[in-house]
C-alpha cells in the first residue's frame, strides 16, 4: 500500500503457518459434552474472509437443539453451582492455561475464520482470552469478598450471544465469569465465526470440564432468538448491534431474566491543540483501524481542535498511507479483511451516503486483493453532526473527522449521540482529561491512549450501547443474584 | 519396591540447603543442627542460620522487592500459581516429608499437601483483586480525582509457624508476596525440611531469585537480628512464643515495622480470609485536580 516509499517499505512476504492448526470438514453443535448434529440436519458453511474459501461446513442450530442444550446446561446447573468455589476455580485455571497452551493454534484459526491480521489475534485476542479465563478463575472462590453480599448465588442457565468481531475474546468475556459465579451456559457464536468457539469446546473437553456446562449452538440470529426466549434460561448476555439489541429487551420483557447488553457505538476521539501529535496519530489510527474497524468501541468519530486540524490531518495521512493491508496470516499486515460480503456491502452503502451528503471521503493509494472482502482505509473530512457517517455505526475503517474551537464544544459534540460507549482524550494537561472526562457519558474514557482492554477493567457503555459491565469486579454481578 | 531391593540399593540423601538470592548456599556459620522425625529418627542436618545469614537474606529480599512490586500483577499471578503447578507434580515427595516431619499418616499428610497447592491457587487469584477490594476512588468534596490503592510495605520478615510444617507456611508466606512484597522466611524450627524443599520448587517456579529467601535454624536467634533490622519493613511472628513475640515487637518499633503478631490456628486448613494479604500493604491516596469546564456538555 505505501505508495512513493513503496522501495524503502518493501517486506518480504512473513506468513504465519496454517499447519498449527487442523479445520475438520464439518463441526457439529456442541451439546452436553458432545458433538452433535441438528436434529434438523441443517448446516452452513464457513468461509475465510480473506480468500472466500470454505473452511468448514457448520451444524445449524434450531428450536429444538436450544431446548436440548438448555435442558443439559440446567442438569449440569445443580452439580457445577454445589461445587466448591475454589474447584470451580481450578477448572477455569486449566482451561486459561490450556488456551495459552494452544494460544498459536487459535490465533491462526480466528485469523482464518474472521479476516483480522494474525499481530492481532497473537498478541491482543489471544492473551486477553487467557487473561479473562485467569482473573475470573480466581473469583470463582472469593465471591464473598466482591461486595455482593455474603454468599451470592448464581443466576442458573446463562444464554449468551456473541458477535464476529473478537469471536473468541467475546466468548472469553461471556463465558469465563458466568462459570466462576456457578452458572451453566450455553452460547451462540456469530455465524460467520463459529470456528474458535467449537475449538474451544475442545478445550473444555482437555480440561475435563463437566458434561453440559458449556454448550456451543452455531447458528444465525433465528437460534439466538430461540435461546434468548426459552422459558428456562435465567440470564441473557448479549454483544452485537443496538438494533438486537433493543429486540432482546423486548423479548425478555415480563420475565425474570437478568439482561446484559454491550451494543453499538460511536465512540469520539478528542484531540486538544496541546496534544503530542505523533503520539495522537498512533492513537488515532489504533482507535478506528484495529480490527478494521469492526469494534464497538472504535474511536469513529475524530473531534480535532481547530488550530492543529492541518497539522493533525497531514501526519493522519502520512501514517495512513504506510499501513498494510492484504494477507491477514502475513505477520506484516495492519489492516486484515472485512468478516463478510455482507458487512463490506455495508460500509460500502455508509461510504457512499457519506459523499452524497457532502463529507470529503479521502483513501491512501491502495491495491486490494482481486478475492475475497476488503475495504480500503477511510477518512471523511468536512463532516457535520448531521451526516449519517457522523451519526451511525459504520463498523469499518472509516473515520469521520470533525473539528472544535472549544473544550465545552468538544464535549457537547462527543455526547452528541445515542451511544455512550467509549471516548478518548489527548491533550497533556491532567486535569483537563479529568475535567472533559467527567462530563462524558460513555462507559469507557481513553486518555493518550485507545482501545486498551484487561480483564480487571470494566467495560460497557452509556444510553443505547446498552448496559451492564464485562471485566474487573464489576463483571460478576450480571452472574449474581443480586 | 520390595523389601530385597531396598537392601540391595543403598539411597542418596539430600544435603538441606538454605534458598537465599534464588541460590541455595549452606549456613555461612558452617553449622547444621539434627532434624528428626515425631520419633526421634534422624532425617537430615539442616542449616543451622547466623545473624549473618538473616542479614544476607534482607539484601536479597531488598534487592528483589523493585522487581517483584513492579511487575503487573497478572504477572505476579501466574507465578503463584505455577507454584501450584510445580508443587502438583512434586507432590508425592512433600507427602512423605510432612509425614516424616509432623508425624502424619500418609493420607493424612496427603490432605495437608493438597490444601497446600490449593492455598496457592486462592492466592494467584488475589493479585490483581485485593486492589480492587481494599481500594478505589474517593468522592472527596472538591474538584479532585483522588484514588487510593494498595501497595507492598517492602520486605517481611516471616517467622513461620513451628507445627505446621508446610500448609502453615505457605499459609503465611503466600500472602505475603502475593501483593508484591518479598519474604525472609525462618523455617519451622523442628521441622524445617519441607519449607527447605520448597525453596526447590519456588526456583524452579518463575519466583524471581531474592523474592523468597528461606532460612532454617533457631528462630529465636535469626529473628533477632530481622526485628530490629532497619531495612526489614514488617514482621509476621506466626512462629514466635508469647515472650519471644513480646521481645520482637519491641524491637520491631525501633524502625515502626508492620507487626503481625501469632494468633491461635488451631485449623490451618480453613479458609484464609484477607487479613493476611492487607496485613503487609500500605495505602497510597493520589490526588489530582479535575479543572472545570463550568456547566457544558450535554446531560443526555
Amino acid at each position: 500500500m505505501a505508495s512513493a516509499s513503496a522501495s524503502a517499505f518493501e517486506y518480504a512476504p512473513a506468513p504465519e503457518s496454517r499447519s498449527v492448526v487442523d479445520i475438520a470438514p464439518s463441526y457439529g453443535l456442541f451439546i452436553d459434552g458432545e458433538f452433535v448434529e441438528a436434529a434438523d440436519g441443517k448446516v452452513f458453511k464457513t468461509v475465510s474472509p480473506s480468500t472466500e474459501e470454505v473452511l468448514s461446513e457448520i451444524a445449524q442450530a434450531g428450536e429444538a437443539d436450544v431446548d436440548r442444550a438448555v435442558g443439559a446446561a440446567r442438569k449440569a446447573f445443580e452439580k457445577w453451582s454445589a461445587l466448591p468455589g475454589s474447584e470451580r476455580a481450578k477448572y477455569l485455571f486449566r482451561i486459561a492455561r490450556i488456551i495459552q497452551e494452544r494460544s498459536r493454534e487459535l490465533a491462526v484459526l480466528e485469523t482464518l475464520d474472521n479476516g483480522k491480521p494474525i499481530k492481532e489475534t497473537r498478541d491482543a485476542d489471544l492473551p486477553l482470552v487467557a487473561a479473562h479465563f485467569f482473573y475470573y478463575a480466581g473469583w470463582a472462590d472469593k465471591l464473598e469478598h466482591a461486595g455482593f453480599g455474603a454468599s451470592p448465588k448464581p443466576l442458573g442457565v446463562a444464554g449468551q450471544v456473541i458477535p464476529w468481531n473478537f469471536p473468541l475474546l467475546m466468548l472469553a468475556w461471556k463465558i469465563a465469569p458466568a462459570l466462576a459465579t456457578g452458572n451453566t451456559v450455553v452460547l451462540k457464536p456469530a455465524e460467520t465465526t463459529p470456528l474458535s468457539a467449537l475449538f474451544f469446546a475442545d478445550v473444555c473437553r482437555q480440561a475435563g470440564l463437566p458434561k453440559g456446562v458449556v454448550n456451543i449452538l452455531p447458528g444465525y440470529g433465528d437460534t439466538g432468538a430461540a435461546l434468548v426466549a426459552h422459558p428456562d434460561v435465567n440470564k441473557v448476555a448479549f454483544t452485537g448491534s443496538t438494533a438486537v439489541g433493543k429486540e432482546i429487551a423486548r423479548t425478555v420483557a415480563g420475565t425474570r431474566k437478568k439482561l446484559t447488553l454491550e451494543l453499538g457505538g460511536k465512540g469520539a476521539n478528542i484531540v486538544f491543540d496541546d496534544a503530542p501529535i505523533d503520539q495522537a496519530v498512533e492513537g488515532i489510527v489504533n482507535g478506528i483501524f484495529f480490527n478494521q474497524g469492526q469494534v464497538c468501541c472504535a474511536g469513529s468519530r475524530l473531534l480535532v481542535q481547530e488550530s492543529i486540524q492541518d497539522e493533525l490531518l497531514d501526519s493522519l495521512k502520512r501514517r495512513l498511507s504506510t499501513l498494510r493491508l492484504g494477507d491477514p496470516l502475513d505477520k506484516n499486515t495492519d489492516i486484515g479483511a472485512i468478516n463478510s460480503a455482507e458487512q463490506l456491502a455495508r460500509i460500502t452503502s455508509l461510504v457512499d451516503k457519506g459523499a452524497a451528503e457532502g463529507a470529503e471521503p479521502w483513501s491512501p493509494e491502495c491495491e486490494l486483493p482481486s478475492s475475497g472482502y476488503w475495504f480500503a482505509p477511510t477518512l471523511f473530512t468536512n463532516v457535520t453532526q448531521a451526516h449519517t457517517i457522523a451519526r451511525d455505526e459504520i463498523f469499518g475503517p472509516v473515520l469521520s473527522v470533525l473539528t472544535f474551537r472549544t473544550p465545552d464544544e468538544a464535549v457537547a459534540k462527543a455526547n452528541n449521540t445515542q451511544y455512550g460507549l467509549s471516548a478518548g482524550i489527548w491533550t497533556e494537561k491532567g486535569s483537563r482529561i479529568l475535567a472533559v472526562a467527567n462530563k462524558l457519558r460513555a462507559g469507557v474514557v481513553w486518555s493518550n491512549t485507545f482501545n486498551k482492554f484487561d480483564p480487571t477493567s470494566p467495560f460497557g457503555g452509556y444510553k443505547e450501547s446498552g448496559f451492564g459491565r464485562e471485566g474487573g469486579r464489576h463483571g460478576l454481578e450480571a452472574y449474581l443474584d443480586v | 519396591m520390595s523389601e530385597k531391593s531396598e537392601q540391595q540399593r543403598l539411597s542418596v540423601f539430600k544435603t538441606y540447603k538454605l534458598y537465599v538470592g534464588g541460590k541455595f548456599p549452606r549456613s555461612e556459620s558452617g553449622r547444621v543442627y539434627e532434624v528428626t522425625d515425631s520419633k526421634g529418627k534422624w532425617l537430615a542436618n539442616a542449616p543451622q542460620s547466623s545473624r549473618k545469614d538473616a542479614r544476607d537474606a534482607v539484601v536479597a529480599a531488598r534487592k528483589a522487592f523493585g522487581g517483584w512490586a513492579g511487575a503487573t500483577a497478572y504477572n505476579r499471578g501466574q507465578v503463584l500459581y505455577r507454584v501450584a503447578e510445580m508443587l502438583e507434580g512434586r507432590r508425592a515427595q512433600f507427602v512423605h516429608e510432612v509425614a516424616d516431619a509432623e508425624g502424619l499418616s500418609k493420607s493424612r499428610a496427603a490432605e495437608q499437601v493438597e490444601a497446600t497447592i490449593d492455598r496457592w491457587v486462592w492466592y494467584a487469584g488475589w493479585t490483581d483483586k485485593i486492589a480492587q477490594v481494599v481500594g478505589g476512588g474517593n468522592p472527596v468534596a472538591g474538584p479532585y480525582f483522588n484514588l487510593s490503592s494498595p501497595e507492598p510495605t517492602g520486605v517481611v520478615a516471616v517467622l513461620a509457624p513451628q507445627e505446621s510444617s508446610f500448609l502453615g507456611l505457605v499459609s503465611v508466606l503466600a500472602p505475603v508476596i502475593a501483593t508484591g512484597n518479598t519474604a525472609v522466611v525462618i523455617a519451622s524450627e523442628r521441622s524445617p525440611l519441607p519449607a527447605l524443599s520448597l525453596g526447590e520448587v519456588l526456583a524452579t517456579s518463575d519466583v524471581p531469585g531474592g523474592v523468597v529467601n528461606i532460612l532454617s535454624g533457631r528462630t529465636a536467634e535469626i529473628a533477632a537480628p530481622l526485628a530490629s533490622h532497619q531495612d526489614v519493613n514488617a514482621i509476621d511472628l506466626a512462629g514466635a512464643d508469647e515472650v519471644l513475640a513480646k521481645e520482637l515487637e519491641i524491637a520491631a518499633a525501633d524502625n515502626l515495622k508492620r507487626v503481625l503478631r501469632p494468633q491461635p490456628v488451631d485449623d490451618w486448613t480453613a479458609a484464609p480470609g484477607i487479613d493476611r494479604l492487607t496485613a503487609f500493604l500500605e495505602t497510597k491516596t493520589v490526588w489530582h485536580p479535575t479543572g472545570s469546564l463550568g456547566a457544558s456538555g450535554s446531560s443526555y
